[in-house]
C-alpha cells in the first residue's frame, strides 16, 4: 500500500514485523496501528467478554480494543495498546484474549450466548452452590495478556524528582504556544507530550498562523528551547496527587524501563485536548468504524488513508471541512444524518456500509462523532469542578483550581486562533477572551431502541445492559459501572463513560449533569507496577543495618539472615542447620558462648529530669535504681499494652543507659523523644541512641568468666563485686569499656560493650579464647533456644497486641508504683482485669512426643475453641525434649493441667508448666 | 504526595514524618484517681474534624516535635510552629 506523506514518518525506512504471525511492512514513525492499518488489517483484536472481532476506533489513549502482546528480542510485554506502541524492526505481536488470532477466535462463538450474559449474570449466576467452584474456570477465561513468568531482574526503573515553576500538560498548538509565551516571558516551563512527535491535533491543521503545521511546531519548540523551557516528549502526565504532585511516566523503546518523574509544579496548565465520542447505534462495533480525529491522525500523522469510501456521522458542524484533505487525497466521503433513529452499521468482520431502512450505503469506513469530550481526568485528579457546557454537550473544568488551568481542547475551545489566544493569555496569568462556541446537536444513545448498541467497547456492555442495570435500580452512575463493569477495563471508560452516563440520564428522565460521572482516579493511562517500585525492591526495599563485625562473621562460616531489620549470624559453620544450632546452644551451656549482641538498643537518657522521665517510661519503678545497678522492665502503650522490654542500667545519677531490643530501637526512640517532648520540659532530658556506635559482645556460659578475665581488665568481675545485674565501667586498650552482668540465656554472662571500630580485636580475642576452652560462637538461632529454656520472652513472639505485663507475671509495679507512668490507668480496666486473659505459660508434650507447632492452638474440648497459643517452641538440646511457651486463657491457675492442642486437623496433648523449663532456681545465673 | 515544612529543616517529603496526635489533649493526671469515661475519652476520642485541623506531628529524620495546622479537606499545610516555648 503507497504511503501518504505523514508527519510522523519517514517512509523511505521499512520495518518489519508480524501480527498473529502473519508478516507485515511498516515504516519508521509508525505505531502498531498504523502499520496494521496501512497494511489493511481491520481486526486488530476481540472484546474481552463477547470475543466479537473489534478494530480501530482511536488513534492514540482513546483505542479500547487493540491490545497485544509484543515481543522483540527476547522482551515480551503484555498488554501493549497497539495505538500507542512505536514499531520497532521485528516485533511480534498478537492479540489477546483471542485464540488462535483475532481473525479467527474460537471462543468468538461465546457471542451467541450474548442474551444470557447480561449485566450482573456472574452475580446472578455464579452464587450457588458456591462462587469458589466458578472462580478458577471464570479466571482462567478472563483477563488480557499473560505475563511472563521469567523474571527481569534488570527490569528496574529510573525515578526521579523534579519541580517547575509551569508545568504544561499537552504539546498540541493550546501547550506549545502557552510554553513558549511563559518560557519567554522568563518562567521556569516543562512541557510534557505523550508521543514522541510533539504537536497534538496540529497536523490535522491546513496550517497554523500562515505556516504548514510541521514548520509551526519546530519554530515553536525551538523558542521553548531557546528560552529555557525543557520540553519531555513520550512523557505522559498520569494523575495529579496532593500538594501539586503531577506524576510523568516515559516510554522508551520497547523493553527499556519506563521513568517515573515525580513534578511538583506551582503552576500548571491543562492542554490535554479532546477525543471524539462513539454514535451509539446499532453494529457500532464493527471493524471499519472509526473515530473522526483517529481517521485525521492516521492520515496526517502516519500518512495512512483508513478506506477508500466513507459514511459520515457526526454531529459535528466542521466534519467536512475537516475532512477535506483526506477526500483530496482519494477518499469518498458521503455524509448522513446522525439524528436519523433508523442508521445501522452493516456487516459482521468488517462493515459493509450504514444501512437506512431499505437503503443501503455502501462503504469500507464509517466515520463517527457524537462530539468531543475534553480530557478532564487530571484536572478531576486534581479535585478541580466540573461545569455542564450546553452548547458542547460536554463537561468542562471550571477554572476555579487556582493553581491549574485548562486550555485549548480540554477546556472546551476546539477553534485553533481562539485556542492560541486563550493558550497565551493564560501563560501570562491574563483572562483569555470568552469563547462563545458554536452549540452542536446533542446526539445521545436512545434507550429502547432496537439492536444491540455497545456503549463499552472493551467490556462489551450494551445499551440494554445500562437499560437493565436502569430496572434492577443500579441507577446511580457509580453503581451502574460496577454492575456492568462499564468503564471498568483498561481504557478507564475514555470513551465509554460519557454514552453511559447519558444513556442513564435519559432512562431517568434527568439531565446529565444530574446524574454526574464517576471519579476519575489515576493512572489515565496504564502504568507498570515497575515504574511505581523502582529501586524499592529485593535488597534495597528495606535496607538491612550491617554489623561492624559481618567480615569476621563471614570468616566465620556465619548463616547470615535478618533479624529485626539487621543481618546477623543466625548460626555459624556449614552443615544442617538443625544440627549446627543444636551444638551451639549445647556448647554454650557447657562451656561458653560468644555472641554479637551489637543491635542491642543502646539509648542514653540524661539531664536533671532523667530519673522521673524514665521512671514515668517504664511499668517498674526505675527512680529506685542506683548507680551501677540494672533492672529489667517493660515499655508499654498507653493502652497498657507491651510495647518492649529490655534492662535499664544506672551510669550515675541521672543517667541512664535503655537497651531495647534490637529490633524496636527506633520505635523506642521515637516514644521517648515524643514524652520528652510532648508532655515534659525538653530542655531537662536529653535522649541519645548510640546503638550504632558501641558493639556489644556477650560472653554467655559457666567458662564466660574465664574468658573474660584474659582481657586483663582492671574491673573486679567476681559475683560479689560484680552480681547477676550489675553494671561496671573499665578500658580496654585505652578504649573506655562497658560490662553489663545481664543474661539473656540464663547463664552466667557479661555483656560487653566498647566502640564500633574496637569491635574486631575485641572479637578476635573473645573469639580466641572461647575456642581455648572449647566453646563456641552463638547465633540468635541457638540463643533463642537458650532463652526459651529459660521461658524468657520476645516481645512480639511471644506477646501479642493485647498482651499485658501482669500477664506475663509482672504483677507488682501494677499493683505498687504509685508514681503515674505510660499506660497505667489502662493496666485496671475492666478488660484488663478480665480473669480469663491470655497469661503466659510453658508446654511440655508427652515422653517421646515430637515438639509443639508454633502457631498452633490450645482448645478447649466442648465446645471447642481456642484458648490461645504455642508463640515459641523448640527441641530444646541441653533438656533432651521439646520445649514451649504459649499465651493461654487464665494460664497461671492451670498449671499441671493437661490440654489439647490442635493444629492442621489434629489433636495432640500438652500440659501446662511454668514458663521456665531449665535452671528454675537460677543457680548458673547468678554464678 | 504531600509535603511538610518541618520548622527546624523545612519543607520535606512526608515520608519522613510521623504523625503523633492531636493538638491540646491532656494526659489526665494518673497519680490520683481517673474515671474510665475520661481514660477512654483521653485514649480513644479525637475530635477529627473537617477542614482546619492542629496537631502534633514528629519529623523522624531530625526527631523534633511540632504543631502543625492544615486543612484535612484540600490537604492545604496551614502552617507549622515548633512546640517547645522561645527562649525568651
Amino acid at each position: 500500500m503507497t504511503r501518504h506523506a505523514g508527519a510522523a514518518i519517514d517512509a523511505s525506512r521499512k520495518l518489519r514485523f508480524t501480527f498473529d504471525g502473519r508478516a507485515y511492512e511498516g515504516v519508521a514513525g509508525d505505531t502498531l496501528a498504523s502499520a496494521l492499518l496501512a497494511n489493511g488489517v481491520r481486526i486488530v483484536g476481540r472484546s474481552f467478554k463477547y470475543h466479537r472481532p473489534r478494530g480501530l476506533w482511536g488513534a492514540w489513549v482513546d483505542k479500547p480494543n487493540a491490545i497485544m502482546e509484543v515481543s522483540l528480542k527476547g522482551s515480551e510485554l503484555p498488554n501493549c495498546l497497539a495505538t500507542t506502541t512505536t514499531l520497532e524492526d521485528g516485533m511480534e505481536a498478537r492479540a489477546v484474549n483471542a485464540w488462535p488470532n483475532a481473525r479467527r477466535d474460537i471462543k468468538g462463538g461465546l457471542d451467541l450466548f450474548s442474551r444470557f450474559l447480561t449485566a450482573g449474570f456472574y452475580y446472578k449466576t455464579f452464587i450457588w452452590p458456591d462462587w469458589h467452584l466458578f472462580e478458577p474456570s471464570i479466571r482462567k477465561m478472563a483477563g488480557l495478556g499473560s505475563v511472563s513468568l521469567e523474571h527481569l531482574d534488570d527490569y528496574i526503573t529510573d525515578q526521579s524528582h523534579d519541580q517547575c515553576d509551569l508545568l504544561v500538560i499537552g504539546g498540541g498548538p493550546a501547550g506549545l504556544a502557552a510554553a513558549r509565551e511563559s518560557a519567554e516571558a522568563g518562567r521556569d516551563v516543562v512541557l510534557v507530550d505523550d508521543q514522541e512527535l510533539i504537536g497534538g491535533s496540529a497536523y490535522q491543521a491546513p496550517d497554523i498562523e500562515e505556516q504548514y503545521p510541521e514548520d509551526w511546531v519546530t519554530s515553536q519548540r525551538a523558542a521553548i528551547e531557546t528560552a529555557g523551557g525543557r520540553i519531555l516528549s513520550r512523557t505522559t502526565a498520569y494523575g495529579v496527587y496532593d500538594h501539586q504532585l503531577v506524576a510523568l511516566i516515559e516510554t522508551r523503546a520497547f523493553g527499556q524501563t519506563p521513568r517515573l518523574t515525580r513534578m511538583r509544579a506551582r503552576h500548571a496548565l491543562l492542554a490535554t485536548g479532546a477525543i471524539d465520542r462513539p454514535v451509539t447505534l446499532p453494529g457500532n462495533d464493527t471493524p471499519g468504524v472509526m473515530s473522526l480525529t483517529a481517521a485525521r491522525e492516521y492520515f496526517h500523522r502516519y500518512g495512512v488513508l483508513a478506506g477508500g469510501c466513507a459514511a459520515l456521522i457526526s454531529n459535528q458542524t466542521d466534519a467536512q471541512t475537516a475532512l477535506a484533505p483526506l477526500q483530496a487525497a482519494g477518499l469518498e466521503i458521503q455524509a448522513l444524518d446522525p439524528a436519523d433513529p433508523d442508521l445501522k452499521i452493516a456487516g459482521a468482520r468488517q462493515t459493509t456500509g450504514v444501512t437506512l431502512r431499505d437503503r443501503h450505503i455502501p462503504a469500507d469506513l464509517v466515520l463517527t462523532s457524537a462530539g468531543r469530550t475534553p480530557m478532564v481526568h487530571l484536572w478531576r485528579h486534581a479535585g478541580g469542578k466540573l461545569t455542564w457546557s450546553d452548547p458542547l454537550q460536554a463537561f468542562l473544568p471550571d477554572n476555579q483550581l487556582g493553581w491549574m488551568q485548562a486550555i485549548g481542547a480540554a477546556n472546551g475551545t476546539f477553534d485553533t486562533d481562539t485556542t492560541l489566544a486563550e493558550a497565551r493569555a493564560r501563560a501570562t496569568g491574563a483572562t483569555p477572551p470568552a469563547d462563545q462556541p458554536e452549540p452542536i446537536q446533542p446526539l445521545w444513545p436512545r434507550p429502547g431502541a432496537k439492536g444491540r448498541q455497545w456503549i463499552d467497547f472493551q467490556h462489551d456492555v450494551t445499551l440494554k445492559d445500562v437499560e437493565l442495570a436502569a430496572r434492577e435500580n443500579y441507577a446511580s452512575v457509580e453503581h451502574l459501572k460496577r454492575y456492568t463493569t462499564l468503564g471498568m477495563a483498561s481504557d478507564q471508560g475514555k470513551t465509554s463513560n460519557m454514552a453511559g452516563l447519558a444513556a442513564m440520564a435519559t432512562l431517568q428522565g434527568k439531565e446529565i449533569p444530574q446524574v454526574g460521572t464517576t471519579t476519575f482516579r489515576p493512572p489515565f493511562v496504564p502504568v507498570p507496577l515497575a515504574a511505581w517500585a523502582g529501586q524499592h525492591q529485593r535488597q534495597l526495599y528495606h535496607p538491612v543495618k550491617r554489623l561492624a563485625l559481618e567480615p569476621q562473621h563471614r570468616d566465620a562460616q556465619a548463616a547470615l539472615c535478618e533479624y529485626g531489620g539487621w543481618l546477623r549470624p543466625g548460626w555459624y559453620g556449614a552443615g544442617e542447620a538443625d544440627t549446627r544450632i543444636a551444638h551451639e546452644a549445647r556448647t554454650a551451656r557447657a562451656t561458653a558462648g560468644l555472641l554479637d549482641g551489637s543491635p542491642l538498643g543502646k539509648i542514653e537518657v540524661m539531664g536533671p529530669d532523667a530519673t522521673a522521665f524514665v521512671n514515668f517510661m517504664f511499668y517498674n519503678t526505675m527512680a529506685t535504681l542506683k548507680p551501677g545497678q540494672i533492672r529489667y522492665g517493660f515499655l508499654l502503650t498507653e493502652g497498657g499494652i507491651v510495647y518492649d522490654d529490655g534492662v535499664v542500667s544506672c551510669l550515675g545519677e541521672n543517667h541512664f543507659l535503655i537497651s531495647c531490643s534490637s529490633s524496636h530501637v527506633d520505635g523506642v526512640r521515637g516514644m521517648l523523644e515524643t514524652w520528652r517532648q510532648d508532655g515534659n520540659d525538653p530542655d531537662q532530658i536529653f535522649v541519645h541512641d548510640l546503638t550504632m556506635h558501641w558493639a556489644t559482645l556477650t560472653v554467655t556460659g559457666p567458662q564466660a568468666r574465664d574468658i573474660v578475665e584474659t582481657l586483663g581488665l582492671e574491673a573486679d568481675l567476681s559475683s560479689d563485686a560484680l552480681p547477676h545485674m550489675r553494671f561496671a565501667t573499665s578500658t580496654w586498650n585505652e578504649t573506655p569499656m562497658r560490662i553489663a552482668r545481664v543474661s539473656f540465656s540464663g547463664d552466667l554472662s557479661f555483656e560487653l560493650s566498647l566502640r564500633s571500630s574496637m569491635a574486631p580485636a575485641l572479637w578476635d580475642h573473645l573469639m580466641g579464647e572461647t575456642k581455648k576452652i572449647g566453646g563456641t560462637l552463638l547465633g540468635i538461632e541457638a540463643m533463642s533456644v537458650l532463652r526459651a529454656e529459660k521461658g524468657y520472652i520476645m516481645v512480639g513472639k511471644d506477646t501479642d497486641g493485647e498482651t499485658m505485663p501482669h500477664d506475663l507475671g509482672f504483677t507488682i509495679p501494677r499493683a505498687k508504683k504509685t508514681a503515674p507512668f505510660v499506660g497505667d490507668r489502662s493496666l485496671h480496666t475492666e478488660t484488663a482485669n478480665d480473669p480469663h486473659r491470655k497469661q503466659l505459660v510453658g508446654l511440655t508434650v508427652p515422653d517421646g512426643a515430637p515438639p509443639l507447632a508454633t502457631g498452633a492452638h490450645v482448645v478447649s474440648d466442648a465446645p471447642r475453641r481456642s484458648l490461645g497459643y504455642v508463640t515459641s517452641s523448640y527441641l530444646s538440646p541441653n533438656l533432651d525434649r521439646p520445649v514451649a511457651l504459649g499465651l493461654v486463657e487464665n494460664g497461671a491457675a492451670r498449671l499441671g493441667e493437661e490440654v489439647t492442642i490442635w493444629h492442621d486437623e489434629t489433636l495432640s496433648k500438652a500440659t501446662i508448666t511454668a514458663p521456665c523449663a531449665f535452671d528454675p532456681e537460677g543457680d548458673r545465673l547468678h554464678a | 504526595m504531600q509535603r511538610f515544612p518541618c520548622p527546624f529543616c523545612g519543607l520535606r517529603d512526608e515520608r519522613e514524618f510521623h504523625f503523633v496526635g492531636e493538638l491540646g489533649k491532656t494526659r489526665p493526671d494518673t497519680s490520683g484517681p481517673v474515671s474510665d469515661e475520661d481514660w477512654a475519652h483521653y485514649l480513644h476520642m479525637h475530635r477529627n474534624e473537617k477542614g482546619c485541623v492542629r496537631e502534633v506531628w514528629m519529623h523522624t529524620t531530625c526527631a523534633e516535635l511540632f504543631a502543625m495546622e492544615r486543612d484535612s479537606v484540600t490537604m492545604e499545610v496551614l502552617g507549622t510552629t515548633q512546640l517547645r516555648k522561645d527562649a525568651s
